[in-house]
């Protein structure tokens, strides 16, 4: 075990931790926003994987390039399950929250088992297989791309919440919804939305992440519980907290597969977890408790 | 209602002569579910506290009993409850971490999906305990290894635990445990500030939900025959121990049985007529439907439409 060997781990996990980043800021900002848990966090992800794949492979676009196709079908996606399920459950009790999240995540889960088969798949790239030389270390240009990406997406993600007006009443509605009703805001708009960035944001890690991991339906829960993981970790609500939440749990899953078996890498968020949830519920980067 | 249930345990106890061993087999998965649902339903129904990692209980039961059973040849009569003594244990971690530092809602979720997750982890590294691959029991037809030539008695054995745990759960109802338990899923800080023992009245009943749901793990065991860490300790299987009750009415003492009836046989019918042409996820997209449709209209389950049907006709 070299120095060198867990350098390459960290830096390999770190390039990847952008699209956990991505994933994890989607679910804390729906979460934020509208108090619902999206347990088909994950397998919005994977419909975004499979736009992804299908688009390459029928018109030969890279995943690089198609991600905002995909994510803004991710965001319709999420409108519609937004209008039509989530608007009408807004004020039931938790539990059947997430029993309702829990039927769409089996619909959308098995639906791409019936269209697309339980086989895994890899969107073709271009840039699959180039590296570039760091020393002694080699970059995945594929992974440099899609951190430099994420990174993109989700400045934008910011100077829209932070800049535009309707970002503003996102995170006005996110912080007191009916202070935000009082004001005139028409919140049910803003919940529709933001279920909508959510999801987009989702979709395009999804569509990102098929370009440099196999992925199948059965993928689908296992990213639920990771983003999950994720945002407690970093801490409920906090943006901030899930994106650096996302990097973390990245390189630390990386350290894992390197210092345990590949296949014990999950063991090492779902410990962190449970630590976190035991001695600092409020999450690294959280800062109020509600 | 009394003679109701009365004539239809009479039914169900001659049934098996006239079953085929196609129906035979339903109807196991019907008491089965209904009692892995019932064990679920005292700490999530009756408790308020949704755990979404009751597969963990199952997997730890059914791997301690096969376990003891392979290599001492201990007989999985007295494994069955060493098995559900090690869930309730281990029922007893997560509910002392959960609740000692006041996890609720969605942080409980959480925590037992996250345990149920290290556990199949953990046991699919582990060589003793056969891996990923998992663990194959040999059929002998022995009676004192849990092991039956003719599926009737299987068929028993599921009835007989499916009454057992309808008869605990009435019971728990009577006691002040069962008062307890309501009181803190309505408003636990009330409850509290009434002077009832919050962190105890949960701490019990996921010990003793655990511990029934650890028993029902040497069943599973013993009626497939095979054992693999990610259906014995995945969250498909415990999704579908969570539906059960919340379809038939969580919370009340005829819902996981009611919502066993209603659940299962469609989820056999769909997977052996829809998985055999090929469209394996279509029983699942069924059940997702069925789940959001529960929750849109019935969002308190089938039994209580159906108590209040009753009650109405009753009174006319």
């Amino acid at each position: 075990m070299t120095l060198t060997l867990l350098a390459q781990a960290a830096l390999n996990g770190f390039l990847f931790g952008g699209l956990y980043s991505l994933m994890a800021v989607g679910l804390s900002l729906i979460f934020g926003v509208l108090r619902v848990i999206n347990m088909a966090h994950g397998d919005m992800m994977v419909w975004g994987s499979y736009l992804a794949f299908v688009l390459a492979l029928r018109l030969g676009l890279d995943p690089f390039v198609s991600f905002g196709l995909c994510a803004a079908a991710l965001f319709c996606l999420g409108v519609l399950v937004q209008r039509g399920l989530v608007n009408r459950v807004l004020d039931a009790p938790h539990e059947m929250q997430i029993l309702l999240m829990l039927g769409v995540a089996l619909v959308l889960e098995n639906l791409a088992l019936v269209v697309f088969g339980p086989e895994t798949r890899r969107s073709e790239s271009a840039y699959g297989l180039a590296t570039v030389w760091l020393g002694p270390l080699f970059v995945d240009v594929a992974r440099l791309i899609t951190f430099a990406l994420t990174l993109a997406f989700s400045l934008a993600l910011y100077l829209f919440l932070f800049r535009s007006d309707m970002g503003r009443l996102i995170r006005a509605a996110a912080d007191n919804a009916y202070g935000a009703l009082v004001i005139g805001a028409n919140v049910s708009r803003i919940y529709t939305v933001a279920f909508g960035i959510g999801a987009a944001c989702v979709g395009a890690a999804g569509a990102l992440m098929s370009a440099l991991l196999p992925f199948s339906p059965a993928a689908a829960f296992p990213q639920t519980v990771t983003s999950f993981n994720i945002v407690i970790i970093g801490g409920m609500g906090s943006l901030f907290g899930a994106f650096l939440g996302g990097i973390l749990v990245a390189v630390a899953e990386s350290l894992g597969a390197v210092l345990l078996v590949p296949s014990l890498k999950e063991l090492v968020s779902f410990i962190l977890l449970v630590l976190i949830l035991l001695f600092r519920p409020q999450g690294l980067f959280g800062g109020k408790t509600r | 209602m009394k003679w109701l249930l009365g004539i239809a345990l009479l039914i169900l106890l001659v049934l098996p002569n006239f079953l085929g061993s196609y129906l035979l087999t339903v109807f196991i998965f019907i008491f089965f579910y209904a009692y892995l649902g019932q064990a679920w339903n005292l700490l999530g129904g009756y408790g308020g506290q949704i755990s979404l990692g009751h597969a963990a209980f199952v997997g730890v039961g059914a791997y301690t009993s096969t376990y003891l059973a392979m290599t001492y040849r201990l007989s999985p009569w007295i494994g069955m409850f060493i098995g559900g003594a090690a869930a309730a244990l281990l029922g007893a971690v997560i509910g002392y971490l959960g609740f000692r530092f006041g996890l609720r809602g969605f942080y409980f979720i959480l925590l037992t999906v996250a345990f149920a997750e290290i556990c199949r982890l953990i046991v699919a590294h582990l060589e003793a305990l056969g891996g990923a691959l998992g663990l194959f029991i040999t059929f002998t037809g022995d009676p004192w290894q849990f092991q039956f030539s003719d599926n009737r008695y299987y068929y028993y054995i599921a009835l007989g635990l499916m009454l057992a745990s309808m008869g605990i759960v009435a019971a728990v109802e009577r006691t002040r445990m069962g008062t307890y338990l309501t009181a803190v899923r309505e408003d636990e800080d009330a409850s509290e500030a009434l002077g009832v023992n919050t962190f105890g009245t949960k701490l019990a009943a996921i010990v003793l939900s655990a511990f029934l749901t650890g028993v029902g793990g040497t069943f599973y065991a013993n009626y497939l025959f095979s054992l693999q860490p990610n259906t014995a300790f995945g969250i498909p299987l415990s999704v579908e121990i969570i539906l059960r009750p919340i379809v038939g009415g969580s919370g009340t003492l005829m819902g996981p049985i009611l919502g066993s009836f209603i659940l299962s046989p469609l989820a056999e019918l769909s997977r052996s007529y829809l998985a055999r042409g090929g469209l394996s996820g279509v029983h699942l997209i069924v059940y997702g439907s069925l789940l959001i449709a529960v929750v849109l209209f019935f969002p308190r389950g089938a039994y209580p439409y159906l108590r209040d049907l009753f009650r109405k006709r009753g009174a006319a």
